[in-house]
């Protein structure tokens, strides 16, 4: 049996590395007083790319990913996106500018889905709220996409009028997926997304994520210290230490041969199951 | 006038503060002006802040009405009367054609007002975000960034919850295209009135220290949604005393056996219209 | 296909006193289209580490590797990724997949990534699934669970179901029965009528007899031991 080759843009573009970086960070420092939160990071992320960012607590990663989002002004540095007006530094953008970004073209899952969720409101309302915030004024219209999207990130549909009070740790976290993911981002930041988990539980989370980051060609950064997530989430991966990167490549390359003394440390900390 | 105060009890200092706030606020409509709101000798909540911006505004020629839920005979209504006979001494009435400056709780009178009035809201919570962001910092950013979805998430909730937009007081309105604002807890049967109104509206909030305008003949849409449309509803009954169809009603019980009357919420409307002849179900016996 | 020069090797151990542990240089081979070469050479001389320097897994600390033109020794990681999406496929001795996955899918992904159709590509996968003789009950549940054996031929299926121009496969033939054996010999052979460039380690030796077409000694590349 051979398979039929496929064609057209879709599959030439995925099968040539991407020309132009969606994101190309610069010399981005954070301080904090005297103590570094994160110093002279730099890198590119091109379209379709998911990159870890990993590092024990405190290392920075954190606070990283704070400033790349804009929820942290950092002291210096350059985050540069590839909006569709073309490429343009997202720390020079003006708030009204910077704040439609982060509910269009970015979007933000927290560790913990209360952050990014309104837990006095229904399932469905948490998702459309997004599809709100850009202008969508069709009740029928935005119910019918609320419940699409409750179907991919495997909520029934029936649940759509139900506060996330009422649902699970994991299902609280699909819910806030589902509510970023609404309105077609570009590029997600993830806080330990599947922190606070349980192991079952996370396996289906990560499932899906790829899923959405094959099916909708998300760029995602995602930081966490957990190894075993990014080996199958992540292509790149970025290892942080005192706010510096002490390493960077391609996560199997990191993880199976690690060339810094730190990144040797932590993946020979690691418990095998 | 009762010499141990000054005219209409704030000293003159504080009224130009206030005005200054009314002055802003009628430059930019439907936007929230903080104001050192004072204390009051009323406690919170029976309308310290319509007291402030009446205050601020009456004039010894002033002829005032003070309504409370439509009606001139409650207690808020009463009291609020008597403080500005006692500390200014201007002349009052019942009847909204006479009154030049009308202080008003939940309700906008029935009667169409004119150029030379100037109707004052008393306001509980002039934030319209507070509910879904209890974050005042963060309201501010959305008033300022016109960051208004989540306005319409409260209303998708009502239809989500009930079938249809249930909230039917103090529902949320757009100002000229700009500003979303608390219209205070009028019916939404009221709504339609807010907008181009010859009068000038002021609404104050003295809790809250804020202060907010909308000038005559100010453009003012209640949000709703497309297929959900913005509807002003009222009791389907006429008015049991004068007959009206078109004011908003009260539903009075009247003994312990179920049996009920819908009276005008307006009182004035209603006494108007029955000394002109007018006549509802239960007119005669009432 | 794959051509590599002088490529060098060592480990440095930051935790262990910072010893260094040269592990290779000077390895020179080349792999031309439908041909299949076996790296050969005692336990420990570098056949898996070779392997992984090609695949991009491990760094290379000098010399180059040319795999369709593109130098992984010194590319940057998404071209390493592009590489590996459309043009090297690898089948490694360990089956990595997110748990709860089906086999199905776990075997499609490659031509999911790449972006075909998803029922032409589960179509695909479930024909080698069978050709492997993976039992069709299995295919919906995750291999997680599977035994030693059928989690070595879902890895083989997942590494045959995209016509790699360029294959590295590590001990594809062990661990399996006779019948099965046989099949993974005839895809291996189906991928070279293809054109397909094969660098393997085969210590199944009637395996390396039949496919390959030359063996390249490691022994040769090892520091310290090369005479």
């Amino acid at each position: 049996m051979t398979l039929q080759s496929a064609t057209g843009p879709e599959f030439s573009q995925k099968i040539r590395a991407p020309d132009q970086p969606l994101l190309r960070v610069s010399g981005l420092t954070k301080r904090y007083g005297a103590r570094i939160g994160c110093a002279d990071v730099c890198f590119d992320l091109f379209p379709g790319e998911v990159l870890g960012i990993v590092g024990e607590s405190g290392s920075g990663k954190s606070t990283l990913l704070s400033c790349l989002a804009g929820h942290l002004a950092p002291d210096a540095g350059e985050v540069i996106f590839a909006t569709a007006e073309g490429p343009r530094d997202t720390l020079q953008m003006t708030e009204p500018d910077r704040r439609r970004l982060s509910r269009t073209d970015w979007a933000f899952v927290h560790q913990n889905p209360r952050d990014g969720l309104r837990m006095g409101v229904s399932a469905g309302g948490n998702v459309g709220e997004r599809l709100m915030a850009v202008g969508a004024r069709h009740y029928g219209a935005i119910r019918d996409k609320a419940t699409d999207w409750l179907g991919r990130v495997e909520i029934a549909a029936d649940r759509i009028d139900d506060r996330p009070s009422a649902f699970s740790g994991g299902m609280q976290q699909r819910l806030q997926i589902a509510r970023n993911l609404v309105t077609a981002p570009r590029l997600v930041f993830m806080d330990e997304p599947t922190g606070g988990l349980d192991v079952s539980v996370q396996a289906r989370l990560l499932d899906l994520l790829r899923g959405l980051v094959r099916d909708l060609g998300l760029s995602v950064i995602i930081v966490t210290h957990d190894l075993a997530v990014v080996r199958l989430l992540a292509d790149r991966l970025m290892v942080m230490k005192g706010g510096r990167v002490v390493e960077q490549g391609l996560t199997d390359q990191v993880l199976d041969d690690p060339q810094h003394a730190y990144t040797q440390l932590l993946v020979s900390s690691v418990l095998q199951v | 006038m009762p010499d141990e105060y000054n005219f209409a009890y704030l000293d003159e200092q504080t009224k130009r503060m206030i005005r200054r706030a009314i002055l802003k606020g009628v430059a930019v409509p439907g936007y929230q002006v903080p104001f050192a709101s004072r204390e009051m000798p009323m406690p919170y909540g029976w309308g310290t802040g319509g007291v402030q911006v009446t205050a601020a505004c009456l004039v010894p020629a002033d002829v005032l009405k003070v309504i409370d839920q439509g009606a001139d005979d409650t207690t808020n209504a009463v009291s609020i009367r008597k403080f500005f006979q006692r500390t200014a001494g201007v002349a009052v009435t019942e009847a909204t054609g006479e009154a030049s400056v009308i202080q008003t709780r939940h309700r906008i009178p029935e009667q169409a007002l004119r150029e030379d009035q100037i109707l004052v809201y008393q306001v509980p919570i002039p934030e319209p975000l507070r509910f879904l962001e209890p974050r005042e910092t963060e309201t501010r950013k959305m008033h300022a960034l016109e960051e208004y979805g989540l306005m319409h998430v409260k209303l998708y909730e009502d239809i989500a919850r009930h079938g249809q937009i249930a909230t039917s007081y103090a529902y949320p309105v757009k100002v000229e295209g700009r500003y979303v604002m608390d219209p205070s807890p009028i019916p939404k049967f009221d709504n339609p009135k807010l907008s181009d109104c010859a009068a000038l509206q002021l609404f104050g909030a003295g809790r809250e220290q804020r202060i907010y305008a909308l000038p005559p003949y100010t453009k003012v849409v209640s949000l709703d949604f497309e297929d959900h449309p913005f509807t002003p509803s009222k009791a389907d009954h006429d008015c049991d005393l004068c007959g009206a169809s078109d004011s908003y009603l009260d539903e009075v019980i009247t003994d312990d056996q179920g049996g009920r009357m819908f009276v005008c919420s307006d009182t004035d409307f209603c006494r108007c219209r029955r000394e002109a002849g007018h006549v509802g179900r239960l007119g005669g016996e009432a | 296909m794959i051509a590599i020069r002088n490529l060098s090797k060592s480990f440095t151990l930051h935790n262990q006193g910072g010893a260094v542990i040269p592990v290779m240089a000077g390895a020179t081979l080349s792999v031309s289209p439908g041909e299949c070469v076996a790296l050969i050479g005692a336990s420990g001389a570098g056949k898996s580490t070779l392997m992984r320097m090609v695949y991009g897994n491990y760094l290379a600390a000098g010399g180059e590797i040319l795999v369709a033109g593109v130098n992984v020794a010194t590319a940057a990681p998404r071209e390493v990724l592009a590489l590996r999406r459309a043009t090297l496929g690898y089948v490694s001795q360990f089956l990595r997949v997110v748990p709860r996955v089906p086999t199905r899918d776990v075997v499609a992904e490659p031509l999911l990534a790449l972006g075909h159709p998803r029922d032409q590509a589960l179509a695909r996968a479930e024909d080698l699934l069978s050709r492997l003789n993976i039992p069709e009950r299995l295919w919906a549940l995750s291999p997680t669970t599977f035994s030693g054996g059928e989690q070595q031929r879902v890895n083989i299926a997942r590494g045959f179901v995209h016509a790699y121009p360029a294959v590295l496969l590590d001990e594809p033939t062990a661990s399996l029965d006779a019948g099965n054996r046989e099949v993974v010999l005839q895809l291996i052979e189906e991928a070279k009528a293809r054109g397909a460039a094969i660098l393997g380690i085969f210590h199944d030796e009637g395996a390396r007899a039949r496919v390959c077409d030359r063996v390249v000694d490691v022994t040769g590349f090892t520091p310290g031991l090369a005479a």
